[in-house]
């Protein structure tokens, strides 16, 4: 069963058990328009909650991506290096970012459910 | 983000109702409200702006009109030589040159065109440097001048492979038009100044036209299917491909034109041994240049990897000890190329093309090899 909650920062986590998948969201990606480079975390790194964890580059500008939670990170998806507008193409889907280990369950209390993060981006 | 009272201080083009209408996602640029994207998007605008047809808004740029007192055009073209280093008074009627305005200490105060009209001078400016460079034009030149803003025009800029058919459509002299032809021609029978010029590398037009029918003019022109509405965005990544500075990064007030790899801009005429060499401020300084080689210069870069390097990063000669020994001063991503291509200074003695660099992006040093500009060959008919 995956819960997937949503940060103020515009990333999205899946949960499934203690593993996590982060990605930035659609509604993001809409902002940032054409994404032409993903730079993203190395394998084993350990990010805490709020760092910059990642980087998406659109035509025009840098935007850092946080770490929604503190944790291991577990994967980073390669597909990203080759294709970087699959986050406007799929940015909830198949752009996902990075798995990350989730180290505390606690944080994810103060992260949205959908309607909230629907209400926040309206 | 601005605030409310900055946002409603913003001034507007005559062609902003029309942008809003399209769509256009508005920011503040040189004190104006102006579109950076349409929903298309900057890389959707980018390349059908090199396939097609672009229409761009650039009527925040400054028209001036450079009226010689004597009515002769000759005498204004010797009076704006006091101020740039170029021959102007090579420039014949129904022709257009690139120039600049110098300052005191050999830098450049703001970049321009400037067209013979055959009685009086027109020139464009940045957006903004308008003020300073009326200012300075009036300073300087108003005992044989009169200086006339033309604040009553706006300025569209059609770039692209399919402008010159877009634009026959409504002007029947533009097809003849060779690349820096410049004059008052009628644009579906309004009183317009068309150049065969732009800033984007591509073969295009630059109209200016009575604001009053601005938006007319534009809505005729995207009535045609090739013609789509561009952005800041793409306008800046179009010219960046095509190598071409953009003022107050690329070129400033402490860039010299020999600096700044302007040199082809600079005629023989004004250089040492010219038959009116000097004569612009601080010609001592930027002939000196021109003679004995300036100790930096501008490049084009282009970088290994898909990580756009972007303006304001420093350049190193290794990738790990050592000062700095550049800045990058335009960067972003090229959407023709689909890879990074960025421009900076560095020592002479590093400019020559296949030089090997770093620029530091976010703490780590990629690798960046000196290239040719343009990045993205121009087409302009010549």
């Amino acid at each position: 069963m995956t819960t997937t909650l949503y940060t103020s920062d515009h990333e999205w986590l899946a949960i499934d058990g203690d593993v996590a998948t982060v990605g930035i969201t659609d509604y993001a990606q809409s902002q940032l328009g054409d994404v032409v480079f993903v730079e993203l975390p190395k394998l084993g790194r350990t990010l805490k909650k709020a760092e910059a964890a990642a980087v998406v580059e659109s035509v025009k500008a840098a935007s850092d991506v946080y770490a929604p939670i503190s944790g291991e990170v577990l994967a980073t998806n390669p597909d990203l290096a080759a294709e970087p507008a699959l986050v406007n193409l799929d940015a909830q889907g198949k752009a996902w970012f990075f798995k990350i280990r989730i180290a505390d369950k606690g944080e994810l209390g103060g992260l949205m459910d959908e309607a909230a993060y629907k209400a926040h981006t309206a | 983000m601005l605030a409310r009272d900055d946002r409603d201080s913003l001034r507007t083009t005559p062609l902003h109702g029309l942008h809003v209408s399209l769509g256009g996602k508005m920011v503040p640029f040189a004190g104006y409200d102006m579109p950076v994207q349409y929903p298309a998007g900057v890389l959707k605008e980018h390349l059908h702006t090199r396939a097609s047809a672009g229409l761009f808004d650039v009527s925040h740029m400054g028209q001036i009109a450079l009226r010689p007192k004597s009515g002769q055009v000759e005498d204004a073209a010797r009076a704006l030589e006091r101020l740039v280093p170029q021959d102007i008074a090579a420039v014949a009627p129904g022709r257009q040159r690139y120039a600049q305005f110098t300052n005191e200490d050999g830098g450049i105060l703001d970049d321009l065109m400037v067209a013979n009209f055959g009685d009086h001078l027109f020139l464009v400016v940045n957006a903004a440097c308008k003020k300073e460079d009326e200012a300075h034009l009036r300073a300087n030149l108003s005992d044989d001048c009169i200086i006339e803003p033309l604040a009553d025009r706006a300025l569209i800029a059609l770039q692209g492979p399919k402008a010159e058919a877009a634009l026959a459509k409504l002007c029947a002299e533009a097809p003849a038009m060779k690349f820096m032809d410049a004059g008052p021609h009628k644009v579906a029978g309004l009183a317009c100044f068309v150049s065969r010029s732009g800033y984007t590398g591509e073969d295009g037009f630059e109209i200016s036209v009575p604001a009053a029918d601005a938006e007319h003019l534009a809505r005729m022109l995207l009535e045609n299917s090739d013609v789509m509405p561009i952005g800041l965005g793409a306008r800046d990544s179009l010219r960046l491909e095509a190598g071409l500075c953009l003022y107050g990064h690329d070129i400033d007030t402490a860039t010299t034109p020999v600096e700044a790899a302007l040199e082809w801009s600079v005629q023989k005429s004004r250089r040492t041994g010219g038959v009116r060499a000097g004569g612009f401020p601080s010609a001592e300084t930027i002939l000196a240049h021109f003679d004995q080689g300036a100790s930096r210069r501008r490049v084009g870069l282009r970088a290994e990897g898909r990580a756009p390097v972007r303006e304001g990063a420093l350049l190193f000669a290794d990738s790990a000890s050592g000062e700095p020994i550049g800045k990058v001063t335009s960067g972003g991503f090229g959407p023709s190329l689909n890879a990074p291509v960025a421009m900076g200074y560095v020592p002479t003695t590093l400019s020559a093309l296949d030089t090997k660099l770093f620029a530091e992006v976010r703490g780590q040093r990629l690798p960046l090899t000196v290239a040719a500009m343009p990045f993205v060959k121009n087409t302009y008919k010549r």
